[in-house]
């Protein structure tokens, strides 16, 4: 009996890794680029000042990943997450309960943002841009609500300030002062990762951001899994606020808008793709990186922030548009 | 092997407007190829998804292994082993081969959330070497051809154990070479007593494959055969014979000779290889052929809509430079498209400013101001000369019948003042009334000066409407014929005129 056999051609680095190893390359030449023009770049503070600054919006975006492969968008991250911020404030510092508890109000009520988000997405079937526009705002005025438009200090629990800036490696190796918070981002990617590629949520991710309609005629519950994917996501802004809280050592109520644009931008530049289907952690954390060295580099040689804007914003045009070029090529 | 896998009786459908299926009869055996033939619109497509749970029947009844069953949804016709194969693949493209295949029902390890991938790769494997087909399960579907995506849906199709498989036009996207590969998968299959139904439109593909066939027209049963006993043209004339179209009316004279347009060897990837053709003064040109045969896209190169590799198009003798659809309109074309909700009028808007839009400009006075007393005296007259029933010229597109949409969409384009006017299946989802009025509004059209390129899927349209019939298979003119030859069995031998025969 004849065989049909197939031929395919192979590359040297899968098409889709490509925008990975172009955003990595990017993050080297600009290490080599601002550490020429400034000795100070690479000083050991300096670079902990990076990888600090990274550790907010690196997990915002880890966390945007999930729902940008799975096709879909969430502006409300940066708000929620402050509402996450003031909801752990509310219940540590008001409310005077343990600290564990109060990260688990932070959690909860981000992973409930994200659930509402998902249940309003899948089940009314409203877009998820003007879904998530919608729990910008809604979580943005109740984090104002519920801390009265006044900062929530941690003064009575000065422990929960080294949840964040503690170094946990300083303990170790002496000298060696990496906060906490970039610990937690490494560890929160690798979940994340595993998750992403290991687990039937990731693998519904992939699915839904490829052909929902394929995925649903496969009998996969597809509403079900969306909400599991904008949960997931609200959980990480959730996680994002509780380490901004602990950063600042306050829950600041008018924080947070804005947010949304630096996380989706460091996925995007990590090749995560707007129309769905494609992405990667590696690649939002290189991408999250880029944006807080660019930033930071920029600052050093003294350019003002207003500038450092217009900068990243040019970036995440460049990285969309080697994007579709890569795509057309296909 | 003669165990009868499916029996359909007696099965009717209908949609708004339109009755689908009036009697659809089918019977399908285990180990047989039974190929399902008909015209487009016949009803095989709608007669399949019933038998698959996709759409809920009205009328009739299904026996599967001789037990009446209720097949209710896609799942509860793949419980029983009844899978299709859509005619456009249904595939997660940044998913790989095996992903794509146990989406669903991914086995897991240890806990209950973790996938295990190893053994999804394994089992396709093990589907794979069944089908004697070499791909490695890892590959992305995105890098696979469209004939290997059909391999992998028909992989996953039978990985339900599925003992009835059908297949929706499946040579449709494929080269020759590939429907010889697909044409062995298909014999394996039937080997293992698989009942396979074979939806197409290529009748020469039929001696290859099939052992039976069942033909239908307009929505009914009109016969099966077994495809060892019968010739082409037999099944041809099952196909079409049906005489209608009484109230077309019969194309007029046209004795003029002025060539208004002409199109010289104009290519672009597959769907258009060589295309030449004249179009003259006062003249309706027929395009005939089958779905994807290229008519729509020859229209569209003209019109500017799609960017052509390579060609010539002369307008009136002037070579005319054509790359947008602007520049179609400057040069006096109209596209009037097969899918008139999506390119045809703005819904939303009212009756008068959709017949105005393709020469706004005109409607304008200083500073962008609209001028809208001139716009209702161009309406009101099209409305009248066109009989466009609407109660006013304020009424929303939307809120008027197909019938008068598409004459809205005739007054835009003679507002435009275009004087070659390309119409791609005027009267689709038209009723009989409304269709008659449309002949007329055609020959009307030519009888004041202008040409009409009509592509149409329906033989007797063409017959009776055209002076010039042109026929298409596969991207390529494959006959012409003039209106005294031209027969609904000589169109369709050139519409399927495949480039093996050549």
């Amino acid at each position: 009996m004849a065989a049909v056999v197939v031929t395919q051609k192979k590359s040297l680095v899968p098409a889709d890794a490509m925008q990975r190893v172009l955003a990595f390359s990017a993050l080297i030449s600009m290490f080599v680029v601002f550490s020429i023009a400034s000795e100070n770049f690479l000083q050991f503070s300096n670079i902990v000042g990076i990888l600090l600054a990274t550790a907010v919006n690196g997990v915002l975006a880890v966390g945007v990943t999930f729902v940008i492969i799975s096709g879909g968008i969430d502006l409300s991250i940066g708000t929620v997450m402050t509402f996450a911020a003031v909801m752990t404030g509310l219940v540590t510092t008001t409310m005077k309960m343990p600290i564990p508890l109060g990260i688990l109000a932070g959690l909860g009520a981000g992973s409930l943002a994200g659930f509402c988000n998902g249940v309003i997405i899948a089940k009314l079937k409203i877009p998820p841009f003007i879904a998530t526009l919608g729990m910008l705002n809604v979580a943005k005025g109740l984090a104002l609500v519920i801390s009265g438009l006044k900062p929530i200090y941690f003064t009575d629990t000065p422990v929960f300030n080294q949840i964040a800036m503690g170094s946990a490696f300083g303990a170790v190796i002496p000298g060696f002062d990496i906060p906490n918070a970039v610990l937690i981002l490494f560890i929160a990617a690798i979940i994340a990762s595993l998750i992403l590629t290991k687990t039937i949520l990731g693998r519904y991710t992939f699915a839904l951001g490829s052909n929902e309609e394929a995925a649903r005629l496969s009998g996969v519950n597809v509403n079900a899994w969306k909400i599991a994917v904008y949960t997931m996501t609200g959980l990480f802004s959730g996680l994002a606020g509780v380490i901004v809280a602990s950063r600042l050592n306050s829950a600041q109520p008018a924080l947070g808008q804005g947010y949304e644009l630096d996380a989706i931008a460091a996925a995007v530049i990590g090749g995560t793709s707007l129309s769905g289907g494609e992405g990667s952690i590696l690649g939002t954390i290189i991408g999250a990186f880029i944006i807080s060295t660019l930033a930071n580099g920029l600052r050093i040689l003294s350019v003002p922030q207003e500038w450092q804007t217009v900068v990243t914003g040019g970036i995440v045009i460049v990285a969309v548009y080697l994007d579709i070029v890569r795509r057309r090529q296909k | 092997m003669d165990e009868v896998l499916v029996l359909m009786e007696g099965i009717e459908k209908s949609f708004p407007g339109v009755q689908a299926l009036s009697n659809g009869c089918f019977e399908l055996h285990a180990g047989e190829v039974h190929a399902l033939i008909g015209e487009n619109g016949a009803g095989k497509s709608t007669l399949m998804k019933i038998l698959t749970g996709i759409y809920s029947k009205d009328a009739g009844r299904i026996l599967y292994k001789g037990k009446p069953v209720d097949i209710s949804s896609p799942r509860a016709a793949q419980d029983l082993g009844i899978s299709i194969v859509h005619q456009e693949l249904n595939l997660m493209s940044h998913l790989t081969v095996a992903q794509n295949i146990f989406i669903g029902r991914e086995p897991r390890k240890g806990l209950p959330f973790v996938l295990d991938e190893k053994k999804i790769n394994e089992k396709t494997q093990q589907l794979f070497e069944t089908l004697h087909l070499k791909l490695d399960p890892r590959t992305k579907v995105g890098e696979l051809t469209i004939a290997m995506q059909q391999m992998v849906e028909i992989a996953k199709a039978l990985s339900f154990n599925s003992q009835v498989l059908i297949l929706d036009e499946p040579t449709a996207a494929l080269t020759n070479t590939e429907i010889e590969d697909l044409f062995i998968i298909i014999r394996q299959l039937r080997e293992k007593g698989v009942g396979i139904v074979h939806i197409s439109h290529r009748l020469e593909e039929l001696r290859q494959i099939a052992d039976r066939a069942t033909v239908m027209r307009d929505g009914q049963y009109v016969g099966t055969v077994q495809i060892a006993d019968v010739t082409i043209n037999q099944i041809i004339s099952m196909m079409v014979g049906r005489a209608f179209y009484d109230t077309a009316p019969v194309a007029l004279e046209n004795n003029t000779q002025e060539v208004v347009l002409e199109v010289k060897n104009l290519n672009r990837g597959r769907a258009l290889r060589d295309v030449s053709f004249h179009l003259k003064r006062g003249e309706i040109l027929g395009f005939a052929g089958l779905m994807g045969a290229g008519r729509t896209e020859t229209a569209r190169a003209i019109f500017g809509a799609d960017p052509i590799d390579s060609g010539e198009i002369f307008i009136k003798g002037q070579k005319a430079h054509i790359s947008n659809p602007g520049d179609a309109v400057r040069y006096g074309i109209g596209y009037l498209s097969e899918d008139r909700k999506r390119y045809g009028v703005v819904l939303g808007m009212d009756v008068e400013t959709n017949l105005v839009l393709s020469a706004f400009k005109r409607y304008l006075r200083l500073f962008g101001w609209v001028d809208n007393s001139k716009i209702a005296i161009t309406g009101k007259r099209l409305v009248e000369a066109l009989s466009i029933k609407t109660p006013t010229l304020k009424q929303k597109v939307k809120n008027l019948s197909g019938g008068n949409q598409q004459k809205v969409i005739i007054g835009k384009w003679l507002t435009a003042e275009t004087d070659i006017l390309i119409f791609d299946e005027p009267t689709r989802g038209i009723d009989v009334g409304a269709k008659s009025e449309i002949y007329k509004l055609l020959n009307d059209l030519v009888s004041q000066g202008k040409s009409i390129i009509m592509i149409s899927s329906e033989l007797p349209e063409i017959l009776h409407m055209s002076h010039r019939i042109i026929v298409m298979c596969e991207g390529r003119i494959t006959g012409e014929l003039s209106i005294g030859e031209a027969t609904q069995e000589k169109i369709m031998q050139y519409a399927t005129f495949r480039e093996a025969y050549l």
